[in-house]
């Protein structure tokens, strides 16, 4: 009970400077595995998010942009292909489906895409998962002026099944473009934990022929998503559209293309990681200061534990075991931090793209990091330890007479 | 119990001169003996009782102490041997301030070969009349009882040999009188070895065997006092 006791003791005595140390390795903890976790898990949740295709077909531009616009419903249409060209991979024997969107319209903000019912009835958009509807709604007609919302849409919409609402031209909101047309709800998809829930879904029709879009381009399409048949097919696709042509652009596999963009802004993890790692050398430092700052307070009490027959070792030990103490108690707290903040990221990720990232996921750098961390301090202990160590006992004690 | 032989100090004065402090030749105490060890300030006699205790290394001679000679020991042996063998009771108690009465006991104890005897610990500080006051901090009790928990540390475990430095310097003379009573019956009890020092005449009035440190310590033969 001897080294629990001095450790308990003497954290109680500064228990000020405990809580402030603690805390700061708790920060620093909390955000370690919080940007870790962030990278990691982002980056997993959006290269696996592919709305279940294998390929986007667009206009002649960059495959990331493509990609963004028709799975991830971020970025704007690199431009329209033909009705033909839809048909034609539609047709090619290497396709196992063919889903056409377009782009170009909002409801107050959130995406309007157009495409067919067939999306909601025979995709899968994650393994085993179809799109369900919620109590009382149907798939919308392809003919008529009607709409299915995803539901996250629809929830900050205020949307329900038999509301009518006005769509607005352009990607971004604004009052006065709206289309005179009006659309009713026929139904809100339930939650799929992808970009799709922050979309509202209009018959491709009704998109391409809104009051006001351009008549010419009234049967274009913004982009064709597409199931291959086999992986090999993809890479027939990609020479034939490009590499042998020049019109337009297969993005695939469109997994891949989303690792490539984090691949590029590899950099930007890297920094802020350069950031954690410097913040939890600063809360080792504290650590080390904290202790150190007090050591000229506790060597009294070192004396006096000293003349009673504790060995140098054993006062060395117990400075740093509390230092590794202080470590574990900042990151046992650092969990709450920790979650705290992963819950806020994840739910800004989530409102801003749809894409959920996994909170409950069991990373190796969930007892890495708090277990660096409590080396870290016990490493920041050893220098007050040594000045511990060297404490003088008949001096301290005493004045020599 | 104790033997020294030509145990000897010194210290490096600010003018950087060489001051001898302590030089004894020979001193001797007997197991379960007492004796009082007359003293005035500057006199060399924490120093010595230090040495003995082995938290000051000597420059040369030998301390030996219940057989183990302690100054021929590595550092670890002597603090081993310490928190075995002896007890010291300070002038000023060094009582961990942050520790309750029975947990600075404990402590104590913690260090030795039989570890930390809670039973035994509380036992003792009841046997010093602060039974009720075991959960209490040194800052929460009086002078003399602060007194009493130095001398239940110091001797709750079992040690062969209690030092005692200036033990009433800080009590006055009634409580003085009745700490030294309760250290003498105790050590007697327990059958301890105790070498007190002082410059109270009261003090050292009341010990049977008592000795002129100045005579012991050749280094300050001749020393204004």
């Amino acid at each position: 009970m001897t080294l629990p006791l001095i450790i308990y003791r003497s954290l109680r005595q500064h228990a000020l400077s405990t809580f402030i140390t603690a805390g700061s390795i708790a920060l620093a903890c909390g955000l370690l595995m919080t940007v870790w976790m962030v990278k990691t898990q982002s980056q997993t949740a959006f290269t696996q998010t592919n709305a279940g295709f294998d390929a986007v077909l667009g206009a002649r531009g960059s495959k990331l942009q493509l990609v963004l616009n028709a799975i991830f419903h971020l970025e704007a249409s690199s431009g329209n292909l033909a009705y033909a060209d839809y048909e034609a991979i539609k047709r090619h024997p290497a396709v196992k489906v063919a889903i056409p969107i377009a782009v170009g319209d909002n409801v107050r903000g959130f995406r309007l895409v157009g495409t067919v019912p067939e999306l909601f009835e025979t995709v899968e958009y994650a393994p085993g998962k179809k799109y369900v509807l919620g109590p009382g709604g149907k798939i919308f007609t392809p003919d008529a002026k009607e709409a299915v919302a995803g539901s996250f849409a629809a929830e900050r919409l205020g949307l329900k099944v038999g509301d009518t609402f006005h769509p607005f031209h352009g990607l971004a909101f604004d009052a006065n473009n709206q289309h005179p047309d009006v659309y009713t709800l026929t139904g809100i998809l339930a939650p799929t934990n992808t970009p799709a829930d922050r979309v509202v879904w209009i018959p491709l029709k009704g998109l391409q022929t809104m009051s006001g879009h351009d008549a010419r381009a009234a049967t274009d399409v913004s982009a064709v998503l597409i199931q291959l048949r086999s992986p090999s097919a993809g890479f027939m696709l990609d020479m034939m559209y490009n590499k042998q042509g020049n019109r337009l652009t297969l993005a695939y596999p469109v997994g891949a293309i989303i690792a490539d963009l984090f691949s590029k802004i590899s950099w930007f993890d890297q920094v802020l990681a350069l950031v954690a790692y410097l913040v939890a050398l600063v809360a080792a430092g504290s650590v080390l200061a904290s202790i150190y700052n007090s050591m000229s307070a506790r060597q009294r009490d070192l004396a006096i534990l000293r003349a009673l027959g504790a060995r140098r070792r054993t006062i060395f030990g117990a400075v740093v075991a509390e230092a590794a103490v202080i470590g574990a108690l900042g990151a046992v707290a650092g969990y709450a931090v920790y979650f705290g903040l992963l819950l806020g990221v994840a739910n800004v990720i989530r409102v801003q793209t749809g894409v959920v990232i996994d909170v409950a996921a069991r990373l190796p750098i969930l007892w890495i990091c708090p277990l660096g961390m409590i080396g870290l301090c016990a490493l920041g202990g050893v220098v007050p330890a040594l000045k511990a160590y060297r404490t003088p006992v008949a001096e301290t004690l005493a004045p020599l007479s | 119990m104790l033997a020294v032989t030509d145990l000897k100090k010194s210290f490096v004065s600010p003018d950087g001169e060489r001051v001898d402090i302590v030089s004894v030749p020979s001193f001797a105490l007997a197991p379960g003996e007492q004796v009082a060890l007359r003293g005035e300030s500057g006199s060399g006699k924490t120093t010595f009782l230090h040495m003995i205790a082995g938290i000051l290394a000597a420059d040369s001679g030998r301390v030996a102490l219940d057989c183990a000679e302690m100054t021929s020991l590595s550092e670890a042996r002597r603090d081993r041997l310490r928190a075995e063998k002896l007890g010291y009771i300070f002038q000023t108690f060094n009582l961990l301030q942050g520790y309750t009465v029975l947990e600075n006991v404990v402590l104590g104890m913690s260090f030795g070969p039989r570890g930390a005897d809670k039973a035994h610990a509380k036992e003792v500080l009841e046997r010093m009349g602060l039974g009720h006051r075991l959960d209490h901090f040194p800052r929460q009790l009086s002078t003399g009882q602060q007194q009493r928990v130095a001398v239940a540390r110091a001797l709750a475990n079992r040690p062969k040999l209690v030092l005692a430095d200036e033990p009433t310097g800080n009590l006055d003379r009634k409580h003085a009188g009745e700490a030294l009573k309760l250290i003498r019956e105790v050590c007697h009890e327990e059958g301890a070895a105790l070498l007190l020092v002082s410059h109270d005449e009261l003090v050292l009035g009341q010990f049977e065997a008592r000795k002129d440190f100045a005579e012991i310590n050749q280094a300050m033969k001749g020393a204004p006092r």
